[in-house]
């Protein structure tokens, strides 16, 4: 960094405990093989990501609807320079897609090539559970 | 609603760049002291103090307190200000507010930031997480380029913008901030050098990014009365704020050639101030990578919708040009020390208007004296556009 003399502050590590309770629908979800969206009971209105309580018109009464996944690129990108907590992953591909259903969603796209990646190009959303148990999902390019 | 008028009446800038050689209490001192001498003002003269700083890549969790304490303005109503990279902008909300509303008659402001005590992929992170943590970075791990990648790769796709036009961008930032001594990156570059340069998050490659800076600026502002009581000769008014925000979930997006707030922000500005976009004749937008350049020349209706990138292959946003940009080199070459940038803005503008901008080369010509300020936080999680007039 700098040859400027400096003190080396005492060292603090930080992790949060992430509360999932209310969405716990989606979670459970992702391990059925399944991705949920909520649709709010009252409105209509549905998310992804899902949430538990509709910030349109305040009704915390939501439904759990499953999506196709089925979807189209809207934006992608090629993460090159990955921050500190990524380092132990190669490069990887961010893109958001547009679903059937109407909302969009953001995930890595695997299973394709980096010079393959394209916007308009049809994906799926589906879920998977990383090597050290984290649950997520991403993007697979669906075949034309 | 019935309001005072508000000058912006001293200004002070730090040297922008790797700053190891200060503490964040110093560095803030450096443009506390020069803001206080231009204004004619002491330290005890402030009842009231807004601080602009993220924090969290340095030691002070409370900055505000430590750089009151410092700078001999404990006692000073008092606090720090947060919105992302539009940190700065807010701070200046603040104070003007506090001053339009007949609060007070006299505030300082100052943005600083210490990006530089934590090493780069550190940094990266901290910003990467600043958005939506859980759907954006936790297992996506999404950076900031990244953020503004998307949006290139959209705005490309939509428009035909090219990495040419976007490397041009850099290009033009880098040859202000060569003129400016306090500018971080003092060095002109090619359309080459950017295209050359390795991959960040393509398309952004590194010259398409701001650097991670250290630095300070600082602003006194004044009610109309006090500018009377001071003498104050050139007083340059803040005659518009508009200030907006958007989803930090990007998934939940219309689209991404563009951003909202933006829009949103600049017309309550002009409105406010009275002014439409071809009156501004000098202006700041947030350039923190080169593709946001483009897309503020067209969410600030300087140009149509999708035609960003043909202004600066026109040299339109160049001194001479309809709309000169980021004369001091821009978040790009001069450097983004995240709660210092919204002020720096202001210092320019303020010394644009002044016609006292060192060399004269980079200053704009003015027959009306209005300039814009555009300061965005995050991709659009926070917008700020406000109006300046001698």
């Amino acid at each position: 960094m700098s040859e400027m003399p400096t003190i080396r502050s005492r060292k603090l590590e930080i992790t949060y405990n992430i509360p999932i309770s209310r969405t716990l629908k989606f979670w459970e979800g992702l391990k059925e093989g399944k991705i949920y969206a909520s649709k709010c009971r009252k409105c209509g209105k549905l998310y992804f990501p899902p949430v538990a309580d509709c910030g349109n018109c305040y009704s915390s009464d939501m439904d759990w609807v499953e999506l196709s996944g089925e979807g189209e690129v809207e934006a992608f990108t090629h993460i090159i320079v990955r921050p500190v907590s990524f380092q132990e992953h190669p490069p990887y591909t961010v893109a958001i897609a547009r679903l059937k259903e109407g909302v969009k969603a953001l995930a890595w796209i695997t299973g394709v090539k980096k010079k393959d990646v394209r916007i308009g190009m049809k994906v799926k959303l589906v879920p998977r559970i990383t090597e050290d148990g984290r649950l997520t999902y991403e993007f697979k390019p669906m075949r034309e | 609603m019935k309001t005072r008028r508000v000058a912006i009446i001293g200004v002070g800038h730090s040297k922008f760049g790797e700053r190891q050689d200060v503490n964040v209490k110093e560095l803030a001192f450096e443009s506390i002291k020069e803001a206080l001498n231009d204004a004619g003002v002491t330290p005890k003269d402030i009842p009231y103090l807004s601080v602009g700083s993220i924090g969290v890549w340095y030691e002070e969790p409370l900055p505000a307190v430590a750089i009151a304490e410092y700078s001999g303005m404990s006692g000073a109503g008092l606090y720090k200000v947060e919105a992302a990279c539009a940190t700065g902008s807010a701070a200046i909300h603040t104070a003007y507010s506090a001053i339009a509303s007949g609060y007070v008659d006299l505030a300082l402001v100052v943005g600083v930031e210490k990006m530089r005590e934590v090493d780069t992929l550190t940094a990266m992170e901290l910003m990467g997480r600043a958005g939506s943590y859980l759907w954006e970075f936790e297992n996506f791990g999404l950076t900031f380029p990244g953020y503004y990648a998307l949006y290139a790769t959209a705005h490309m796709n939509r428009f035909g913008s090219t990495e040419e036009d976007l490397a041009l961008v850099a290009v033009k930032a880098h040859g202000y901030g060569a003129m400016n001594p306090l500018a971080h990156l003092r060095r002109e570059i090619s359309v080459e050098d950017v295209l050359s340069s390795h991959v960040i998050a393509w398309p952004l490659k590194l010259y398409d990014c701001c650097p991670i800076s250290d630095g300070s600026a600082a602003a006194v502002l004044a009610s109309e009365e006090k500018v009377r009581e001071l003498g104050i000769d050139t007083p340059v008014w803040i005659t518009g704020i508009g200030m907006s925000s958007g989803t930090g979930t990007l998934s939940y997006r219309e689209d991404y050639v563009g951003l909202e707030a933006t829009v949103k922000a600049s017309k309550q500005a002009y409105r406010m101030a009275g002014v439409t976009p071809s009156d501004v004749e000098v202006a700041e937008v947030h350039d923190c990578f080169t593709i946001a350049e483009i897309l503020a020349y067209e969410d600030l209706g300087f140009c149509g919708k999708g035609e960003g990138h043909k202004l600066v292959r026109e040299g339109q946003t160049e001194v001479g040009g309809k709309i000169p940009v980021n004369l001091d080199g821009g978040l790009k070459s001069k450097g983004h020390p995240i709660g210092a940038t919204g002020v720096s803005m202001m210092v320019e503008l303020t010394k644009q208007l002044r016609e006292e901008v060192e060399p004269r080369s980079r200053q704009a010509p003015l027959k009306k004296y209005i300039a814009l300020a555009h300061n965005v936080g995050g991709t659009g999680h926070y917008c700020y556009v406000t109006i300046l007039r001698r």
